[in-house]
């Protein structure tokens, strides 16, 4: 009964959530439509796009500036805090945990989006054109669909390790290697291959993303081209790197920093897997460790903003060479 | 292409299915031949097994009891096969202070993700409107900046923002402050996608409703909405995804108790304690998986349209 009372409060409040906001939006808009005709143009306008532009001043802009401030600043407490210029970031570096949760991030990004993008390609490839091709591809681009949690104890399961002679293997790929007269591993815990493990995770799931894009890609490289071709004797190979390597470049680049972007914002996968113990934290998780479990505002604020120098050049390599693309278009 | 080129390209080939197909078949068959061979199959095969196996394992383990759970790996459902829905029965209905208690946290996660995928769609499509179809100055460059927002990392406005949550506006820990965190979050790339959309309507149909004395408000509900209801059901399906998948907000601005977090917030926590909650994990994680695969699978068109636009368009 006390979860048939709870559903009905909370479905309460979702209604009363949207109702408001309807009201709220249909207000605004109705006005607009009223507007006196001196001034409509603005006041409209204004009606359309002050909603989302206060929102994201206030929730986005105002916020991201206010943690590039506070990266400056020790950790707040009932004194307030103090400038302490650029300690938080020199404690980064210079701190063994903290610089090993450096080094796992560039691993991460370094990895993930190559073999997520080689995966990814050889995949669309072998599955171009082929019988099953739709079911085929559900099921690797399945993983794209659930939550990183989900992913996490998934592979949780996968990696599960017993000790020999306390019980039987209940992780699949330590059965394997007990099937192969091996020793069964912590995959999990053995750093700084654990690290590895992890990035497995996140590479299941890209994986997909990468194939779908470049699948779509792949099937707008003109026919024509790649007959041509093949007439002109290139085997299989030589018409893939060729002909359509270069015509999916554009595809190609986005989904590489599409992914690395996300690389380096990975953070459910480590909490789900591992808490970030073992070594194996990265930047996005760190930041929420040091700010929300420890209260450490400065650090968390520092590797933020470490976070987004990290994403900065990607974007702008990306902005790049679509602004090329249309170029050439 | 001409028929003795076929012949020739067929020739090349040891296959004789490839033969009959280029003296019979048309010509997306024979291109479809030539390029596909047994090996690729039999490799795409293989990842996709690989690629499945994890998950159908989950799946497989969520029906075993307890017991078996505990003790042994799921392919020896094939040995000893076993079913039983304890597992879904304990995770979602018990309830109490050590249980799992998902029936709640799937409201939640509900109650979460409904509002946080229209609130932000629907404000996108009246600021893409007035991107696309109301001239002002700075438009361009204020544009440009939505679009600049959204390589913003949410790690960097989680401190503030949840400073203004708990001392301002004292919703901290409530649902409408996690309906306004993702609405915020979501807002550039929705903007920016139905930008992309909605700049595309022919500008005579939006000429005709003005000549007809439209303003801005008729426009916006007679031919925006209406026209752009396909990319609206694409855009929001990825953000309702989205916002039910998602750990970070929900951590930091829902208070993790069962009155407000989702099911993800529940699931780290039992994972966290892996030893304690093995037998549970696999329903409770199939429980959160449902919703996210139900969609995905039905509605796999909009999905990858969204995916598509998201990441292909300039």
């Amino acid at each position: 009964m006390e979860f048939w009372s709870d559903l009905f409060e909370k479905f309460g409040v979702m209604f009363l959530g949207l109702a408001a906001f309807a009201a709220v939006v249909g207000i605004v808009l109705f006005l607009a439509d009223r507007a006196p005709k001196r001034g409509r143009d603005f006041l409209q306008l204004a009606a359309f796009l002050s909603p989302a532009l206060i929102l994201l001043a206030v929730g986005l802009v105002y916020p991201a500036i206010r943690t590039t401030i506070l990266a400056f600043f020790s950790r707040q407490t009932a004194n307030g805090s103090e400038w302490v210029g650029l300690d938080n970031f020199v404690w980064m570096f210079t701190q063994p945990e903290i610089t090993i949760v450096i080094i796992n991030t560039l691993i991460w990004v370094a990895l993930v989006p190559l073999l997520s993008t080689i995966f990814g390609l050889a995949y669309a490839v072998f599955i171009d054109k082929s019988h099953g091709e739709k079911v085929l591809k559900s099921l690797v681009f399945m993983p794209m669909a659930i939550s990183f949690v989900g992913a996490g104890i998934i592979w949780r399961f996968m990696y599960e390790y017993r000790e020999v002679g306390f019980s039987e293997q209940i992780g699949l790929l330590n059965q394997i290697l007990v099937w192969l007269g091996q020793d069964p591993q912590p995959f999990l815990v053995n750093s700084p291959w654990n690290t590895f493990f992890l990035i497995v995770v996140m590479v299941w799931i890209q994986t997909g993303f990468a194939m779908v894009l470049l699948s779509a890609a792949i099937k707008g490289v003109p026919v024509e081209i790649i007959e041509a071709a093949r007439l002109d004797g290139a085997n299989a190979w030589q018409s893939f790197w060729n002909v359509t390597v270069p015509g999916i470049r554009g595809t190609l680049v986005v989904v590489v920093t599409t992914i690395s972007i996300a690389t380096l914002k990975v953070f459910d996968i480590v909490r789900a897997m591992t808490g970030g113990n073992f070594n194996t934290s990265v930047v996005a998780n760190e930041m929420y460790t040091q700010a929300f479990n420890r209260g450490e505002t400065g650090y968390g604020s520092a590797l933020a903003v470490v976070l987004f120098v990290m994403v900065l050049p990607i974007v702008l390599y990306n902005v790049r060479v679509m602004r090329k693309q249309k170029e050439i278009r | 292409m001409s028929a003795p080129a076929a012949a020739s390209v067929a020739a090349e080939q040891t296959s004789t299915r490839a033969i009959a197909v280029a003296a019979g078949g048309g010509k997306a068959r024979r291109v479809k031949d030539r390029l596909t061979s047994p090996w690729a199959t039999a490799a795409a095969i293989v990842i996709a097994v690989i690629w499945t196996i994890p998950t159908f394992g989950l799946l497989v383990s969520s029906f075993r009891t307890p017991e078996e759970i505990r003790t042994n790996g799921w392919w020896n459902i094939f040995v000893s096969p076993s079913f039983t829905l304890e597992n879904y029965a304990d995770v979602l209905t018990i309830q109490g202070a050590s249980s799992a208690n998902l029936g709640s946290y799937f409201v939640n996660s509900l109650v979460i993700a409904i509002p946080a995928a229209l609130f932000p769609i629907i404000l996108a499509t009246m600021a893409a409107y007035a991107f696309a179809w109301i001239k002002f100055r700075g438009s361009a460059p204020l544009f440009v900046l939505i679009f600049a927002l959204q390589i913003v990392p949410l790690q960097m406005a989680l401190i503030p923002l949840l400073q203004i949550f708990s001392e301002v506006l004292g919703i901290s820990g409530t649902f409408p402050a996690v309906w306004i965190a993702h609405t915020i979050f979501g807002l550039p790339l929705c903007i920016f996608l139905l930008h992309n959309f909605i700049s595309e309507i022919p500008a005579e149909v939006i000429e005709a409703a003005r000549v007809d004395g439209a303003n801005h408000t008729q426009i916006f509900f007679r031919i925006i909405i209406p026209l752009s209801l396909p990319a609206l059901a694409s855009i929001g399906i990825f953000q309702f995804l989205w916002v039910w998948n998602d750990l970070l907000v929900a951590l930091v601005f829902s208070g993790g108790t069962a009155d407000v977090a989702p099911l993800t917030q529940r699931l780290a926590e039992l994972v966290g304690n892996f030893g304690r909650n093995t037998e549970r994990l696999p329903a409770a994680a199939f429980i959160s998986l449902i919703v996210p695969l139900i969609v995905f699978f039905s509605l796999q068109r909009y999905f990858v349209r969204g995916l598509l636009a998201g990441s292909t368009k300039g």
